[in-house]
């Protein structure tokens, strides 16, 4: 923590920010892009914790119990749709679901 | 130059998200996941947030993830692994993604777009915030019941809201009469 500053934190987070956000442009199952997504908020989270931290508020630390709320309800409904989708169509791969374009 | 744990955890949190979306088994994606999460929370815990590093590793590394691998145990469908590898996608993810980073490090290292206080100084916009950063559980609960009690219970309610939606989602479809 000393020799840490808020630039370093908020280096990982982009990272993390920008690798999910390429997993989501370039995978194809759509379980995988689902986690991926996930990613991309967690890497959000941790930019608020340090934002939060190297500002001595406790708001941002809120913020992210709020998200983790958030995400938690939105996994379960998107993981009950990937399902529905799955009785429907027999495949989670995003490139086979084109019913629309025939 | 950061310490060692930081350096220790940002790369087990950097390659486990590269396993993540480089994996073409669903199973080894969960994983890499799972341990991202991990390191995410050992990141919040050298940011003093221990409540939230706990909080990560009991509500995602252990509800969200488990739930995830059930689904994926559910459908199991390895159709992704048997295809020939997408080259053509895999080099245009490659160049989004060093497109990107190169963005993310000139904003966070040279750009100047941060401020440069040290940890512990609170800028003078916020001295008049009633939350001071406490590593306790307990002030969480302060805020939570007084400056955010409408988040609260709004993210209360949306709980229930997304608990009657997954029951009305997975039931089974009625037999529809013509």
């Amino acid at each position: 923590m000393e020799n840490t500053t808020l630039a370093h934190h908020l280096l990982l987070a982009g990272l993390l920010f920008v690798i999910g956000l390429t997993g989501v442009l370039v995978r194809r199952n759509l379980l995988v892009v689902y986690m991926c997504l996930e990613l991309m908020l967690t890497a959000a989270t941790l930019a608020l914790v340090a934002f939060s931290r190297f500002n001595q508020t406790m708001d941002g630390a809120v913020f992210v119990f709020f998200i983790i709320t958030v995400a938690a309800a939105e996994v379960a409904v998107g993981l009950a749709l990937i399902v529905a989708l799955f009785r429907q169509q027999k495949t989670v791969q995003s490139n086979e679901l084109n019913t629309l374009c025939d | 130059m950061p310490d060692g744990l930081f350096i220790f955890f940002a790369a087990l949190t950097l390659g486990a998200a590269s396993l993540l979306v480089l994996s073409r088994n669903a199973v080894t994606s969960a994983m890499g996941m799972i341990l991202t999460l991990v390191g995410v929370a050992a990141d919040f815990f050298l940011l003093d947030a221990y409540f939230l590093g706990v909080l990560q590793v009991l509500v995602y590394a252990g509800a969200v993830m488990v739930l995830f691998l059930f689904i994926i145990m559910l459908l199991s469908d390895s159709g992704e692994s048997s295809t020939a590898y997408p080259w053509k996608q895999a080099t245009l993810g490659l160049a989004i993604f060093f497109f990107l980073a190169a963005g993310v490090f000139w904003l966070f290292l040279w750009s100047g777009a941060l401020p440069h206080t040290a940890a512990g100084a609170t800028p003078p916009e916020l001295s008049a915030n009633p939350g001071e950063f406490t590593t306790s559980a307990k002030s969480f609960g302060r805020l939570l019941y007084t400056k955010y009690l409408l988040p609260l219970q709004i993210s209360g309610f949306l709980l229930l809201v997304a608990l009657v939606g997954v029951v009305s989602l997975s039931k089974e479809p009625k037999n529809e009469v013509p």
